[in-house]
């Protein structure tokens, strides 16, 4: 799950409040399915239960509207390694790609090392289905080539972004 | 592991357009590497400057151990075809040529007596699916079977290196695929190093590792030569 992170994410650019939080959430990762309020504050009470997130001011009148959320070191360092971290390779990656590629832009972190990385994944998983398909029956090799045409439909979309870079970063970071 | 062939720091510009900016790469005997990359990122250029083709501006290339960029056009045209097999994106058979023809060819530019020469490439029908096709010619063959024809007569004089260039880019995935398939396979039993170009996942992914061309150098963080 992505939400968690990409909420951490937005809050290492700078410390927001709940509303703030979901708003940029939506504008740059909702894709047109707004994150319900509910969702926002559970997420950011147990990110904040478990010491990534800080409540660093209160302001009158309560509610939870009037919290500030800053992240913690330990939010920043697991933002860092998520980024860092190639995805598993499975099909429909996409849009954690994409929440990662959006996030390293607007954190100014090497986007274009973190979409070489997971293109190796990628094709080294692609290898071992090829390997499959070298080795094994008609069957196993039709599963393989099911996993390979999605996985060269993530590549394709690495590449794409890959050589739109500087336009999203315009785009993500007016 | 040893080297057996390897481009250190090269560059090379067509006029004034500069192709290669000091790329490197260094390729284990027996290995599979495919080079990938965007198009015009200096690919073909490396391809053609690793089999002494080209002449780089700057840097060097090695092969099984010695340099081979600074020695005479006549003698880098003697190793290429001693010692290197290719295969290009339209096979490039001789069309007045029977198939049969065209997979002798290098043998007989070896001096490989004719009969002999005919001998062994007819042995390579058979294990690329072709018997019956050699005697036809390159015009009588479909776009996958001439690119297998090609693909004999890239390897049949068991070279030591074989280049490929998109050797699937004119072919549907399934035929692409077998092509591959079978470039592998004689490889690995030949024990010949590749280099193949390919823009294509699918087909990189019959590599052993890939390498990405960008801007005339390579990224290759695992494997960098110093
Ligand atoms: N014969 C030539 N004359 C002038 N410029 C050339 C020539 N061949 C290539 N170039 C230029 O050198 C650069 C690298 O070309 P190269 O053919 O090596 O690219 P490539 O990676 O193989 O591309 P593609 O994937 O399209 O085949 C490009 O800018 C290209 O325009
Ligand atoms: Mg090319």
């Amino acid at each position: 799950m992505s939400v968690p992170l990409t909420l951490l994410g937005l809050l290492e650019q700078e410390p927001r409040h709940g509303y703030d939080l979901k708003r940029d959430y939506d504008t740059f990762f909702g894709r047109g399915k707004p994150l319900p309020y509910g969702q926002v504050y559970s997420t950011l009470s147990r990110l904040a239960r478990d010491g990534k997130v800080v409540i660093s001011e209160v302001e009158a009148g309560a509610g939870p509207d009037r919290k500030r959320y800053v992240i913690t070191d330990r939010g920043a360092t697991e933002v860092d390694q998520w980024l860092t971290q190639p995805v598993e390779p499975e099909p429909h990656l996409q849009t954690v790609l994409f929440a990662k590629v959006v996030l390293a832009l607007m954190l100014d972190r090497p986007a274009e090392d973190y979409l070489d990385t997971q293109r190796r994944a990628h094709l080294q998983r692609m290898r071992e289905l090829t390997e499959v398909k070298r080795t094994g029956g008609l069957v196993d090799a039709l599963l393989a080539d099911h996993g390979l045409y999605h996985l060269e439909a993530d590549l394709r979309w690495i590449e794409t972004t890959g050589a739109r870079l500087d336009a999203l970063r315009r785009t993500v970071r007016p | 592991m040893t080297t057996m062939i390897e481009a250190r720091n090269v560059e090379f510009s067509f006029g004034s357009t500069p192709a290669l900016r000091g790329a490197s790469l260094a390729i284990d005997a027996g290995e599979i590497v495919a080079v990938m990359g965007p198009s015009g990122s200096g690919k073909s250029t490396l391809l053609h400057c690793l089999a002494g083709i080209l002449v780089p501006d700057a840097g060097e290339i090695h092969f099984d151990g010695a340099r081979i960029d600074a020695r005479s056009e006549q003698e880098r045209s003697a190793l290429r075809r001693e010692r290197f097999g290719f295969v290009f994106q339209f096979g490039q058979l001789v069309p007045e040529l029977t198939a049969a023809e065209n997979v002798a060819l290098p043998l007989l530019l070896g001096g490989v007596r004719r009969a002999e020469a005919l001998r062994t490439a007819h042995g390579w029908f058979d294990r690329l699916g072709l018997a019956g096709l050699e005697h036809r010619r390159s015009g009588e063959l479909s776009g996958g079977q001439a690119q297998r024809v090609a693909l004999a007569r890239g390897l049949v004089a068991g070279p030591r290196v074989l280049f490929a260039d998109e050797p699937t880019g004119a072919l549907d995935s399934l035929t692409g695929e077998q092509v591959m398939d079978l470039l592998v396979t004689a490889a690995r039993e030949q024990g010949t190093t590749v280099v193949l170009v390919t823009h294509e996942p699918r087909v990189a992914a019959y590599a052993d590792r890939e390498v990405i061309v960008r801007d005339g150098r390579i990224n290759a963080p695992d494997r960098v030569a110093s």
